[in-house]
């Protein structure tokens, strides 16, 4: 590094963020992979759905198909908005 | 006996695949093999003018698949290798001339004719044209650039592969694949810019058959349609000689990945 380099900015380092975003998007796009054809329709479905009690948004929703010896486990969670004060939605 | 047939493709476009599919089919012809490449591009043909055989281009693929020309008559003979041949593409806008039957009949009859590889240049995206240049594959090349959408469209792509070829509905055997990062800068890398190749890598579970350094002398070789591993004095014209040697099983390590050191003054006034 030299000496005049104190008077450029330096950027800040993007790589790091390109191999989080691209970790995160690829395990997300893998899972769906070979899963039935209506799990996006399912997914936004049932967003409708929960939208009507509590406000999430659709990255909170995760649907995995699972294959086990001879059946498929079809599972679903929903990460629920913390919420301040008191009540907690269950 | 049967050509292997490898696939060039990426998902992304722009990413180096005829660049890469002229080099690779250059180097397996100068390791001794007989070899053909093939333009799945139709409508945009180009694999041409990266060989330097552009004005030479009388039938195409698209015409051998309809029966207008003979395999013989359309395949053209590399000025610099006699055992090298391209078969370019159509420059119809004709989406649908080519068809899973007449690509299979092309692949056998140069099977036929004695070649060792068949080298398939795909065009970008995964509509049908990308499809079935991959559908016959063995080997699958996937080019990749250290640049997010890059990396991203490529594991759709070794998705397909493992799903939507021959080898997979036949379940004959995975088709063997080869990630092939180029326009890799260490510079760059080591500022923490750019992907590394570890992590392309670590994201894509895979490791590389080859690292390709960005350099000024593939836009040079373009230019004057010679295919760029014939530059020895060029750092990417010999990584792609090391690729080669990879995909024929050698081992060589990797070369070209690291930032070159800087001088004195370098040092002191950046730069």
């Amino acid at each position: 590094m030299g000496i005049l380099d104190f008077l450029k900015r330096k950027p800040e380092p993007s790589a790091g963020i390109a191999k989080e975003r691209l970790r995160i998007i690829v395990a997300q796009e893998r899972s769906a992979r070979g899963g039935p054809d209506y799990l996006p329709l399912l997914r936004s479905e049932l967003l409708e759905v929960i939208k009507k009690y509590v406000h999430v948004d659709l990255d909170a929703i995760n649907i995995n198909v699972e294959r086990d010896s001879g059946h498929e486990v079809l599972e679903l969670s929903v990460a629920l908005p913390e919420i301040k004060g008191a009540t907690q939605a269950t | 006996m049967t050509a292997e047939i490898i696939v060039v493709t990426s998902g992304k476009g722009g990413v180096g695949k005829t660049t890469t599919s002229a080099s690779l089919a250059t180097g397996l012809a100068m390791a001794g093999k007989k070899v053909a490449v093939i333009d799945f591009d139709v409508g945009l043909r180009n694999l041409d003018l990266i060989m330097g055989c552009e004005r030479r281009v009388v039938y195409d693929f698209v015409n051998v698949v309809h029966g207008e020309a003979t395999l013989k008559q359309a395949l053209i003979k590399d000025k610099r290798h006699d055992n090298l041949y391209v078969l370019a593409a159509s420059q119809t806008r004709d989406k649908d001339a080519l068809t899973q039957e007449g690509v299979e009949k092309v692949l056998d009859g140069l099977s036929e004719d004695g070649f060792d590889y068949v080298v398939c240049d795909s065009p970008a995206g995964i509509e049908k044209g990308a499809h079935l240049a991959m559908y016959f594959a063995d080997h699958a090349v996937v080019v990749v650039n250290p640049e997010v959408s890059s990396v991203r469209d490529s594991d759709r792509i070794l998705g397909l592969l493992s799903s939507k070829t021959r080898r997979a509905e036949r379940g004959d055997g995975a088709i063997k694949q080869h990630l092939l990062l180029t326009r890799y800068n260490p510079v760059r890398v080591a500022a923490g810019e750019m992907l590394s190749v570890k992590d392309v890598e670590e994201i894509l579970g895979i490791s590389v058959v080859g690292v390709i350094p960005e350099s000024e002398n593939v836009l040079a070789a373009s230019n004057a349609g010679v295919p760029v591993i014939l530059d020895a004095d060029s750092q990417a014209g010999l990584a792609y000689g090391d690729t080669v040697a990879r995909v024929l099983g050698e081992d060589r390590p990797l070369r070209f990945l690291d930032a070159p050191k800087k001088g004195f003054f370098q040092r002191v006034f950046g730069g």
